[in-house]
């Protein structure tokens, strides 16, 4: 059924095992995001070194599809720099505007190609992207701190 | 039954589509926005095709035709609230009339009846929607008085222990919702009102709920200021109600053509209400659509509808008891309380509920149904909605019950 593409295994698995939940105590930019017409959140915890990403954690509440996406973001984009963070999160942000045209490509998304069946869902993609917006939030609030120092 | 429940569904077109490769549309998000009657969707065209033309204007007979149209409408709104056609303004939404409300109130001359100080306060309950709250956070922001409100207990019940306490001698407008949207509570209006009358506050109720779903009498009531969106109440959107008996005193909120009596270069006086509320050329289509809407439900009968509605809320409630895990956020006890039905399913998350039963035809809401504060008060992020109206009968229940049962097993 169509519903299968949305609640691909892989998905289930990382909403029922959330990888690196629980937040750092030290952190370079924390950030909160909230999707205000659905009430879900997270809140991230980024670290930094030599414009290399060393760690993201992270809490939140909501649905499969927004803890899930959160999950396999932190694992994803920890250890890239930011330039290959910001390539990925503009790769999957075009798979999820793509209607269910495209399928993602696994050697840069990695888990994230499971969420491709979001696309088609359109009341859920903002589920899907709110880590990663969190993320990309993050990673400017980091960078000006940087800079400024 | 007070009516054939299948012969009506007949007369709303959108039961003959189908959902999801072909299942059956089960609608039980009324409380968000009610389907539509033919005559409805007819009323609203046949406005633009035959009698379209700008309202209170023009000398010609497409301008009279379209005036009787709307004036018609608003004489039937006015029956269905056994109310006078003078003290119904439309609006486009009830939005925009609990907006309306606030701000005239902000427009108020300093020391007339509704101009409001520091010295004052205004009461809300804790499980206002979105829309019978901000206005007033920010007509309290905007004019320093106090925002006070009235909690819910557990059961999702307002708490009215401490009455005297929360509406005081320096209270002047007391907003509330009539039905919860979220839990289906209907609240204890009496006592309230005679509360606030007593300290001479005025009394905003938020009919949006409870309008489509029961008889309404503005008098029996006793309240000030009432409204209703049509498009709840099996009518278009863009449209809505604002019902009260002192928009004499009220100073406008939009200026501009159509409201006033006089204008010069540096000054205008207002033309009397209902049209002082009604700048621009307003949503005549939509009011014209509303008013066969009133129609419909007046020819059932408010009092049937309503009957349907409670048998059909027993029936729910006492079905979705039978789900393991499914805990009810609010009443469960029938006493007050009207056919809206929040619930959390064990750990499913609403949103992954929601899609499921959606993969089986079954429309619900999920969320926080624009009642933050109140779905946080009751300590749950997110719940799911499933509202009735009159053309719900049992089998969208049980269809529900399914749905709701196969996405425990798929999210297991």
């Amino acid at each position: 059924m169509e519903l299968d593409s949305l609640y691909q295994e892989v998905i289930l698995d990382h909403y029922k095992h959330p990888l690196n939940k629980g937040l750092s105590a030290p952190y370079g930019a924390q950030v909160h995001h909230v999707n205000p017409s659905c009430g879900d959140e997270v809140t991230l915890n980024v670290t930094a070194e030599d414009g290399v990403i060393k760690s993201i954690t992270w809490d939140g509440v909501g649905c499969s599809i927004s803890q899930a996406s959160v999950s396999i973001a932190s694992d994803l984009l920890t250890n890239k720099s930011f330039a290959e963070a910001d390539a990925i999160l503009n790769e999957f942000t075009e798979l999820m505007q793509s209607k269910g045209t495209k399928e993602g490509d696994p050697d840069v998304l990695d888990d994230a190609v499971a969420l491709a069946g979001v696309s088609k869902f359109p009341a859920r993609i903002k589920c899907a992207l709110l880590g990663w917006m969190a993320f990309k939030d993050a990673a400017v609030r980091i960078n000006t701190t940087v800079k400024g120092d | 039954m007070a009516f054939n429940v299948a012969n009506l569904r007949k007369d709303f077109p959108i039961f003959e589509r189908t959902i999801r490769d072909g299942k059956k549309l089960v609608y039980l998000d009324s409380g968000a926005t009610s389907q539509k009657p033919l005559s409805v969707i007819e009323a609203e065209s046949d406005f633009y095709k035959f009698h379209n033309a700008a309202v209170h204007r023009g000398a010609h007979q497409l301008a009279e035709e379209a005036t009787d149209a709307y004036e018609g409408a608003r004489l039937k709104v006015a029956k269905f609230l056994g109310a006078h056609e003078d003290e119904i303004v439309f609006t486009k939404g009830a939005t925009e009339s609990l907006n309306l409300i606030a701000y005239a109130m902000g427009n108020a001359m300093p020391g007339t009846r509704f101009a409001l100080t520091s010295k004052d306060k205004i009461v809300v309950t804790e499980m206002e929607h979105h829309a019978n709250l901000i206005p007033w956070q920010q007509l309290a922001a905007r004019t320093g008085a106090q925002l006070s409100w009235f909690e819910v207990t557990p059961d999702g019940r307002l708490d009215l222990s401490n009455i005297n306490s929360v509406i005081t001698e320096n209270t002047k407008v007391v907003a509330l919702t009539h039905q919860s949207n979220v839990l289906g509570t209907i609240i204890p209006l009496k006592a309230i009102v005679a509360r606030a009358h007593e300290v001479g506050a005025v009394v905003v109720l938020d009919a949006c709920q409870s309008a489509p779903h029961m008889p309404i009498d503005v008098k029996e009531l006793d309240v000030d200021f009432l409204v209703f969106s049509g498009h709840k109440a099996l009518g278009p959107t863009g449209v809505g109600v604002l019902w009260s008996s002192e928009l004499d005193d009220l100073p406008p909120f939009l200026y501009g053509g159509s409201m006033i009596e006089t204008v010069t270069m540096t000054s205008a006086t207002w033309a009397p209400a209902p049209r002082k509320f009604e700048a621009g050329v307003p949503n005549m289509a939509q009011a014209v659509g509303l008013g066969a809407a009133v129609d419909y439900l007046t020819n059932i009968g408010m009092s049937n509808v309503h009957e349907h509605e409670a048998v059909l809320t027993k029936y729910l409630i006492e079905k979705l008891l039978q789900v393991p895990d499914l805990k009810i956020v609010g009443p469960t006890d029938l006493a007050s309380r009207g056919g809206t039905v929040s619930f959390t399913v064990g750990e499913i998350h609403p949103h992954d509920l929601g899609q499921y039963v959606d993969s089986q035809g079954v429309a619900v809401r999920t969320g926080h149904h624009c009642a933050w504060p109140l779905t946080r008060k009751l300590g749950v992020p997110a719940t799911t909605r499933a509202s009735l109206y009159l053309y719900n009968d049992e089998s969208d229940c049980d269809a529900l019950f399914d749905a709701i049962l196969g996405a425990q097993k798929y999210f297991a």
